[in-house]
């Protein structure tokens, strides 16, 4: 089982999500050079956080652009997980594999502190092993992280179950108090259609230890390794 | 003199018996371009003329130090086969004519100087001074602070290492001078450290990073020089930085040193190209010949002068092996970074520039770098001194200490810096073991057991009633703070920002200032491995409250046992390490509270300092202790306070001795030497017990529990509140302050 790490000029979260794969959760891990055009066998695809390319134009704009994309994007469409944080998930909104855009929060600053999110919805590849409604302790560290999309595409995301994370207080409630953003709906996390490609904003490959902070994040890691001993299973069988 | 007249001279920052000393080291006149480059070389902020005298009586040298004075930054072992390479610089004069670049680039530059010695930065820190942010200036002053803050948080963030803590004051003086000092750690194998040097004639020079512009030009001749209102026309001098360059240079770099075609690598920030050619030439006793047509330009029509002296961010100076140059463009393509050959080393000693060909300078670089003048400049005793050091401790009013209390913790100097470091990414790399605000910074050393944590500190108005003790009592506190956390105190960096040295009174604060900072170094055994002086801190012909600010890094053996600021549960004993004196002199509370800056600041008795903190390392590296907390700003009862923050609630009661006829000096005196401890109350025995056998007064001064602030002092209440209330005041105050709104970017 091998994870793949992309890295794009300005990926700042690489080498914390290499870390959380490999020497938390045990799994094999390689950095992928944004310039390659092979994702080298990988199992799981990260698209880390940071600031691709400066975040110049706009944040994720210019990523979508390497040649890497082509790779990650057939990886998406053959059904592979693929998770998008924070700037990562910018990258997949821009690349269209997610809809909406993530704008500057809300009162024009940079946030980083713990936040909690409530799991939306379990049969993701990276949510399977959480539990519905499952509160977790999550970082957030952006500057634009406000998520948008026009309200047809909020209903649509919504009426099919694709609002995966959810800013919540912490006793699960979602509350305007809550959303640290300005995100519509609190949305901090959501899926595409095949429900295979994830993104959020928080950081939860920064939750993996608890002298950290908070161990919450490992809930996803651990998901899709069971998600990948399931599916293994099925495709051999 | 032919073209250079003394218009020409004054505008270059020179005395006319400069000009002497740089006709006499050449044996004939300068051309225009090398009196530039002799003008920044020998300018303060290169050349320490005024400071050097002073720097050279700091204790630099200890069992690991790596590296000391002298190189881009200073380096300590740290076991398991690596080093903590950190330094501090300032960015004030930037910062205050253009705040969010000016700061940014304070920070792009305090880590070229970590990278450059092949470490990878891990930490960032900062030491800020604001004026009020009240008062007629308070709009302008909350526009500089939020800029400030914008642009530390921009190039941080953005670049990828986390600000883990820092310090902030508040003080009238600094109302047209603000601070922005910035601290950057990294790691990296002990022996394979790199240094800025040019070895080997033959070998050739590259250049990589930005294009050479024409910002900046003079910006350390700026950084040399007072303030007037005319000093917004100074904006050109301020640099523009580019965190995404800084990044792919730092990749780049830090590849490039895995291997060993590098010899040696400078970053170009202050004085740019120049500084970088002959403080690498010099070093190593050789010369560099470079063509400034190879060097890569922004701009059109750029003169040898604007070129040697561009202050253009995100610029570095490599020599590497002859023979090894593909491999080392190959690195560089591979981050889209272009590595532009521009010279050679040469065996003559000179700093020869060409341009397309012919000699435009060649100048000795001894003479640039080895030679610049060095002043003894007079000093003396202010007579402001004998204005405000007495005070008479009984005539002051008393006060409700409930009321004085919450005063304190809504005094933006006290108050929780929340709104500040949440914009600070403070956990990128996963190696953040303290969240900003709750203690030092501390972060792990992935790979090893161990952790590195790091404090800065310094208090301008101790130093200004007495800038000796004032400078001893910023190297104690930042001490203490890292042995809360578990840290030995290994290793120290300075920066020292003071006004007009030309002025006796202000050259004798330096003098005293620097003596303070070797007398505690000495006997805390902390060793100054570089730092910074920032000098011409004026506005108008004030000078700044004199500001040396100490960084300390410790190191913690077991990174499972780090103790911070808050208290972990109810019914924990409540421990006073040390002890509290009638030492109102200089306090917060005297300021805050009474309007008065008098007085002398606390004594400092640094054998008692030196048990303190052994005992607080040694406490911790046994795990006795729940929580840590440093006293000072505000003293005991603010530091109770802080400690039952951020904990949900969880009060305290405390009950200490009266030291005079009123409760203030028990709960508000800012006596050297003190930490608040909570220890599970079984343990309680064993740590007095610890602390007498190491000889420092400690005291059982209550428990945590409840919901409730309770203070008694002589067995009399004194203040009793929510902590919920107590911490509403402190949590917001620095969000609440008059001039918020006014602000609209």
């Amino acid at each position: 089982m091998k994870f793949a790490v992309i890295v794009f000029p300005g990926s700042n979260c690489d080498h914390d999500a290499y870390h959380a794969v490999k020497h938390v959760l045990g799994a094999d891990a390689e950095f992928v050079w944004h310039k390659e055009s092979s994702l080298q066998g990988a199992d799981v695809v990260i698209l880390p956080g940071g600031f691709s390319y400066g975040d110049y134009l706009r944040t994720g704009a210019i990523a979508q652009f390497s040649p890497v994309m082509a790779a990650v994007k057939s990886f998406a469409a053959g059904g592979g997980p693929l998770l998008g944080i924070c700037n990562g998930f910018q990258v997949l909104c821009e690349t269209r594999l997610l809809p909406g855009a993530l704008l500057r929060n809300r009162d024009l600053k940079f946030h980083c502190e713990h936040v909690c999110v409530r799991v939306e919805q379990t049969d993701t590849p990276f949510t399977m092993h959480a539990r519905p409604g499952q509160v977790l302790s999550l970082p957030i560290a952006h500057g634009e992280g406000n998520y948008f999309a026009d309200a047809a595409t909020l209903a649509e995301l919504e009426a099919s179950g694709r609002v995966v994370f959810r800013y919540c207080d912490r006793d699960g409630q979602a509350t305007d108090g809550s959303n640290p953003n300005g995100s519509l709906h609190g949305i901090a996390g959501i899926c595409n259609e095949r429900r295979n490609v994830v993104g959020l904003m928080p950081h939860p490959e920064r939750a993996c230890e608890s002298p950290l902070g908070s161990a919450d994040g490992l809930v996803l890691l651990d998901s899709v390794v069971a998600w990948l001993t399931q599916h293994g299973a099925l495709e051999t069988a | 003199m032919s073209i250079i007249d003394h218009a020409v001279l004054e505008r270059h920052g020179l005395k006319p018996e400069e000009y002497e000393r740089i006709v006499q080291s050449l044996g004939r006149e300068p051309s225009l371009t090398e009196l530039g480059i002799f003008s920044v070389m020998w300018s303060e902020h290169c050349s320490y003329k005024s400071s050097r005298v002073h720097l050279r009586t700091l204790p630099t040298e200890g069992r690991r130090v790596l590296q000391g004075p002298g190189e881009n930054a200073g380096a300590v072992d740290i076991g398991d086969g690596l080093a903590a390479v950190f330094k501090i610089e300032s960015h004030n004069h930037p910062s205050f004519i253009e705040p969010y670049q000016g700061a940014a680039t304070g920070v792009g530059g305090i880590i070229r100087d970590i990278f450059t010695m092949g470490a990878r930065p891990v930490a960032l820190m900062n030491s800020l001074r604001f004026g009020p942010l009240d008062g007629p200036h308070g709009a302008r002053t909350r526009r500089i602070l939020e800029g400030v803050v914008a642009g530390i948080a921009g190039y941080g963030n953005s670049i990828g290492i986390p600000t883990v803590g820092g310090e902030v004051m508040f003080e009238e003086p600094y109302t047209g001078n603000p601070l922005v000092n910035v601290f950057c750690l990294g790691t990296a194998r002990a022996d394979a450290l790199v240094k800025g040097r040019a070895d080997g004639v033959g070998n050739p020079v590259y250049y990589v990073g930005a294009k050479t512009g024409r910002d900046g030009i003079h910006g350390a001749t700026m950084a040399s020089a007072e303030f007037d209102d005319r000093s917004a026309e100074k904006r050109p001098a301020v640099q523009v930085g580019d965190p995404f360059m800084e990044k792919l240079l730092l990749e780049a770099c830090l590849e490039l040193m895995k291997g060993d075609a590098l010899i040696g690598v400078q970053d170009m920030g202050a004085a740019g190209l120049t500084c970088a050619t002959s403080e690498m030439g010099a070093r190593s006793g050789s010369g560099i010949e470079i063509d400034v047509m190879h060097v890569p330009q922004r701009e059109t029509g750029m003169t040898p002068y604007e070129i040697m002296l561009s202050e253009s961010q995100e610029r570095m100076l490599l020599v590497v092996k002859k023979g090894r140059e593909r491999e080392v463009e190959g690195i560089f393509e591979k981050w889209d970074l272009h590595a532009a050959h521009v010279g050679y080393v040469t065996d003559d000693g000179l700093l020869r520039v060409k341009d397309h060909g012919s000699v435009v300078a060649e100048i000795p670089n001894r003479a640039l770098v080895d030679e610049a003048p060095v002043y003894t400049r007079p000093t003396r005793e202010p007579a402001y001194l004998a204005e405000v050091r007495p005070f008479d401790r009984a005539a002051l009013p008393a006060v409700d200490p409930r009321d004085a209390l919450l005063h304190l913790l809504a005094s933006p100097t006290i108050a929780s810096k929340r709104w500040i470091y949440r914009q600070y990414d403070y956990m990128v790399r996963t190696n953040t073991l303290v969240l900003a605000g709750m203690g030092a910074g501390v972060v792990r050393v992935k790979g090893t057991q161990r952790a590195l944590a790091m404090s800065v500190d310094g208090n301008g108005r101790y130093c200004y009633l007495d800038p000796r003790r004032g400078a001893m009592l910023a190297v104690a506190e930042a001490a203490r703070n890292v042995a809360c956390a578990g840290g030995e105190p290994i290793g120290a960096t300075n920066c020292l920002n003071f006004g007009n040295p030309e002025r006796p009174e202000i050259m004798w604060q330096f003098a005293e200032a620097v003596a303070g900072i070797g007398e505690a170094c000495r006997a805390l055994h902390v060793p100054i491995t570089g730092g910074n002086v920032s000098l011409y801190n004026e506005t108008d012909g004030r000078a700044i409250f004199p500001t040396p600010v100490i960084g300390v890094v410790g190191l913690i053996e077991d990174a499972s046992c780090v103790p911070t600021r808050a208290f972990k549960g109810e019914g924990d004993a409540i421990i006073l390490l040390g002890e509290t004196f009638d030492e109102l002199g200089g306090t917060e509370y005297l300021k805050t509270i009474h309007g008065r800056i008098a007085g002398v600041p606390p004594a400092l008795d640094l054998r008692r300092e030196r048990a303190l903190i052994a005992l607080l390392v040694r406490a911790a590296r046994a795990g006795l202790l729940r929580s840590a907390h440093d006293c000072s700003d505000g003293g005991l009862a603010v530091t109770v306070a802080e400690c039952a923050f951020d904990t949900g609630g969880v009060g305290a009661e405390i009950d200490v001795p009266a030291l005079a006829a009123d409760p203030a000096s028990a709960l508000f005196s800012e006596s050297a030497s003190r930490a608040v401890v909570s220890v599970d109350e079984s343990q309680a025995a064993t740590l007095l017990q610890m602390a007498a056998e190491a000889g420092v007064p400690a005291a059982a001064i209550g428990r945590t529990g409840g919901t409730r602030l309770h203070m008694a002092v002589g067995g009399a209440a004194a203040v009793d509140l929510p902590v919920r209330e107590a911490e509403q005041v402190w949590g917001t105050a620095l969000e609440r302050r008059p001039g918020k709104n006014e602000i609209r970017a």
